[in-house]
């Protein structure tokens, strides 16, 4: 229904998603500002970002965390925000990730004074239906925005760059512009090829992973000149440094994150924080005291054993965290957990687009759980990873016991989970008694 | 075939960069596995618009699925290719046609702005998109394919239909197959298979990526090398055995969102 506006709906559903967008509608009137992030991925990770950015400017905030981003999950931020008489504290700015096919419904409820699209991939097509479709409802849906917000635009991904022309108020646009930034390996699957208006291909002078690049068209288009950008990236143990080249000036970040998706994650953050005037000092304090989001890159130590959760629910999404686990002469004990509900994405066809087949040099003991774990064995067969030792499980928490099993104490597991895999694992991991790392170093 | 020679195989891919969706690209590597298994070698070529390519050495053919952007894009280079392609199914030659491939390798798709994208009619059928307010036909499928399950994913706006005499390739037992409607699924002309299920299909389906693989041998060496050598499926067939269930557990929840 959401994705496709096939005919019919439950009535009681129906009735439910009035009141919860007429929630949203009240409550929205009392906030000071409204940020929304949509896009395949990085929206949680940006979200956190931003509210961390907006905490550090002494900005009360209201977010939906750990993913909710439906209209239920906007509805249940703000009430739960709200006093019992339904109001929100006063200059309450809300952060809110807002799933892509129901960005339209929430940017209506809650008229927004920011919207950073992060990056349009591949992602759950049994939910959302084919890619163009989701664009063509971005583009409807700026028209609805309010006239005086302003979006960001990631315009090193070519369908995010194509929203400008469908917007006249103001627009930041984001993107990296180090030229030594590796390339993506060849034969990584992406989802644009060519210019859904010219019919163009998009060709590349550098491409940094799935579509996200320096592009250009044999027509002329090309990717547009950043208003901020990162620059002279390093990647160090756990961290990232970067230079974040603003409208005015340019700070130099540590960011707490691995992988380049953490420096578009930070640039998302940047440009929201920049629109909605946070000063570039105030940027960096927030960006440098980032923490995970909710699994992604989470770290947690239980009985004596480091265990990093990286979130992987597409392709790309998937790769890019197989891409900060592959530094030269370094091995892993991987659980892989691979769910199929409704969340996850019912189709698991998209494993065969990951890139496991650099990974299984990579990976000294392997443990596979999760509702479709015998389909991620056959594929990691194929991708030439060892037999796991333990029995392949769909129970999360065998499979996990399993894992840790595997790791000797003082040495640490890496957890690649589905959506609903990582609230499973999460919670099985809390009962467990683990504690986040920098509990156990006060 | 003498005994020092192995023999080989030239798998084709037809627009591996445009008919990708749906982690087709597993299905040449069940291929090139389950033959390198057996040593025989396999070389697979990926066939772009504008290739200079025919069938001339290819021993299977794939296509996999695409957006209807991409079935667009890929239908003029297709039509060039077409009358090759009718030969060398005619000759035997072995295909597998996924989803969007398989709609294009019949008579034509109609597609939801009621726009015909032409095929090249070696299916006799056609396939329709009922219009952008009809659901998808989405969600696990089993399968009955000469007496053995076969399991997949489905994910297709278009519904196709078999013109009278057109062999199905399988009886729907779960999902919704090539249209929902009459129970069949696929379709199968000589050694040319069309099909709605990726997953990819062909590494949790052994039985049908070998009969791919014993008709092309067979083609190519004759009869004596139908026979393939067994291999340890375990992981092939617990995955099956996992799809299987999905799918059947998944029925109602299926029926649950395609009504919602």
């Amino acid at each position: 229904m959401r994705a496709l506006g096939s005919g019919g709906t439950a009535l009681p559903g129906l009735v439910v998603e009035r009141v919860q967008r007429d929630a949203v509608s009240q409550l929205a009137q009392g906030l000071a500002a409204t940020a929304l992030i949509t896009g395949t991925n990085g929206k949680t990770t940006t979200a956190a970002m931003l509210a961390r950015i907006l905490r550090a400017d002494g900005r009360g905030v209201v977010h939906n965390r750990s993913g909710s981003n439906l209209m239920r999950g906007v509805a249940g931020a703000l009430v739960e925000a709200a006093t019992p008489l339904g109001k929100l504290p006063a200059d309450c700015t809300a952060v809110l990730e807002a799933d892509e096919a129901a960005l339209p419904a929430i940017a209506e409820a809650a008229p927004p004074d920011v919207v950073v699209f992060t990056n349009l991939m591949r992602d759950q097509l049994d939910r959302y239906g084919e890619i163009e479709s989701i664009a063509l409802r971005w583009s409807e849906a700026l028209s609805g925005f309010p006239r005086d917000a302003s979006i960001a635009l990631n315009v090193d991904d070519p369908l995010i760059a194509s929203l400008a022309a469908h917007w006249s108020g103001a627009c930041l646009r984001f993107g990296i512009e180090d030229p030594n930034v590796p390339p993506a390996p060849a034969g990584e699957i992406t989802d644009a090829i060519w210019d859904p208006q010219t019919q163009d291909e998009f060709r590349y002078s550098r491409r940094y992973f799935a579509q996200l690049g320096r592009w250009h068209t044999e027509s002329g288009a090309e990717r547009p000149s950043p208003d901020l950008s990162a620059d002279e990236v390093s990647h160090g143990g756990g961290s990232i440094d970067f230079t974040l080249r603003l409208p005015e000036t340019s700070v130099r970040i540590t960011l707490p994150a691995e992988g380049l998706y953490s420096v578009y994650n930070a640039l998302a953050a940047a440009a929201a924080a920049t629109a909605l005037g946070i000063s570039a000092d105030t940027i960096r304090g927030g960006l440098e005291s980032h923490e995970a989001a909710f699994g992604r890159q989470e770290e947690v130590v239980v009985e004596g054993r480091r265990v990093r959760i990286l979130l992987g629910k597409n392709p790309s999404g998937m790769n890019q965290a197989l891409r900060t686990l592959q530094r030269p002469g370094e091995r892993h004990h991987l659980l892989i957990l691979l769910n199929d509900g409704i969340a996850d994405g019912t189709d698991v066809s998209w494993i065969w687009d990951v890139d496991w087949e650099s990974q299984a040099a990579h990976c000294l003991s392997l443990t596979i759980g999760g509702r479709r774990a015998a389909d991620m064995a056959l594929r990691l067969e194929y991708a030439g990873f060892p037999r796991p030792r333990a029995a392949i499980t769909n129970d999360v928490g065998a499979a996990l016991s399993s894992a840790l099993e595997l790791v000797p104490e003082s040495e640490s597991l890496v957890i690649l989970p589905t959506y609903t895999a990582m609230l499973d694992v999460r919670q099985r991991l809390g009962g467990m008694g683990a504690s986040r790392l920098w509990d156990v170093a006060r | 075939m003498t005994s020092s020679e192995r023999p080989g195989l030239n798998v084709a891919v037809l627009y591996p960069d445009l008919l990708n969706l749906y982690g087709d690209r597993g299905n040449a590597r069940a291929i090139e596995r389950r033959c390198a298994a057996r040593e025989i070698d396999v070389s697979v070529t990926g066939v772009d618009i504008g290739d200079d390519w025919s069938t001339d050495q290819a021993d299977i053919v794939l296509v996999g699925g695409g957006q209807d952007r991409e079935q667009r894009r890929v239908q003029a280079d297709l039509q060039r290719r077409g009358d090759d392609l009718r030969e060398y199914v005619d000759d035997n030659g072995v295909v597998l046609a996924v989803c969007g491939g398989f709609q294009l390798f019949g008579h034509h798709y109609r597609g939801w702005d009621g726009e015909i994208m032409e095929g090249i009619g070696i299916f006799d059928a056609v396939a329709a998109h009922p219009g952008p307010k009809i659901a998808r036909c989405v969600g696990n499928v089993v399968a009955l394919w000469e007496g053995e399950t076969v399991v997949g994913f489905e994910n297709h706006g278009g519904r196709t239909y078999l013109n009278e005499g057109q062999e199905a390739l399988a009886e729907v037992v779960s999902g919704f197959g090539n249209n929902g409607g009459d129970g069949l699924e696929g379709a199968k002309v000589k050694n040319a298979y069309g099909t709605y299920l990726h997953g990819a299909v062909l590494p949790k389906n052994p039985l049908l990526a070998d009969r791919l693989i014993s008709l092309a041998m067979t083609r190519r060496y004759g009869p004596e090398a139908a026979e393939l050598s067994p291999l340890d499926d375990s992981a092939a067939l617990r995955a099956h055995a996992e799809a299987l269930h999905a799918a059947l557990s998944a029925t109602e929840s299926a029926l649950g969102r395609r009504f919602a």
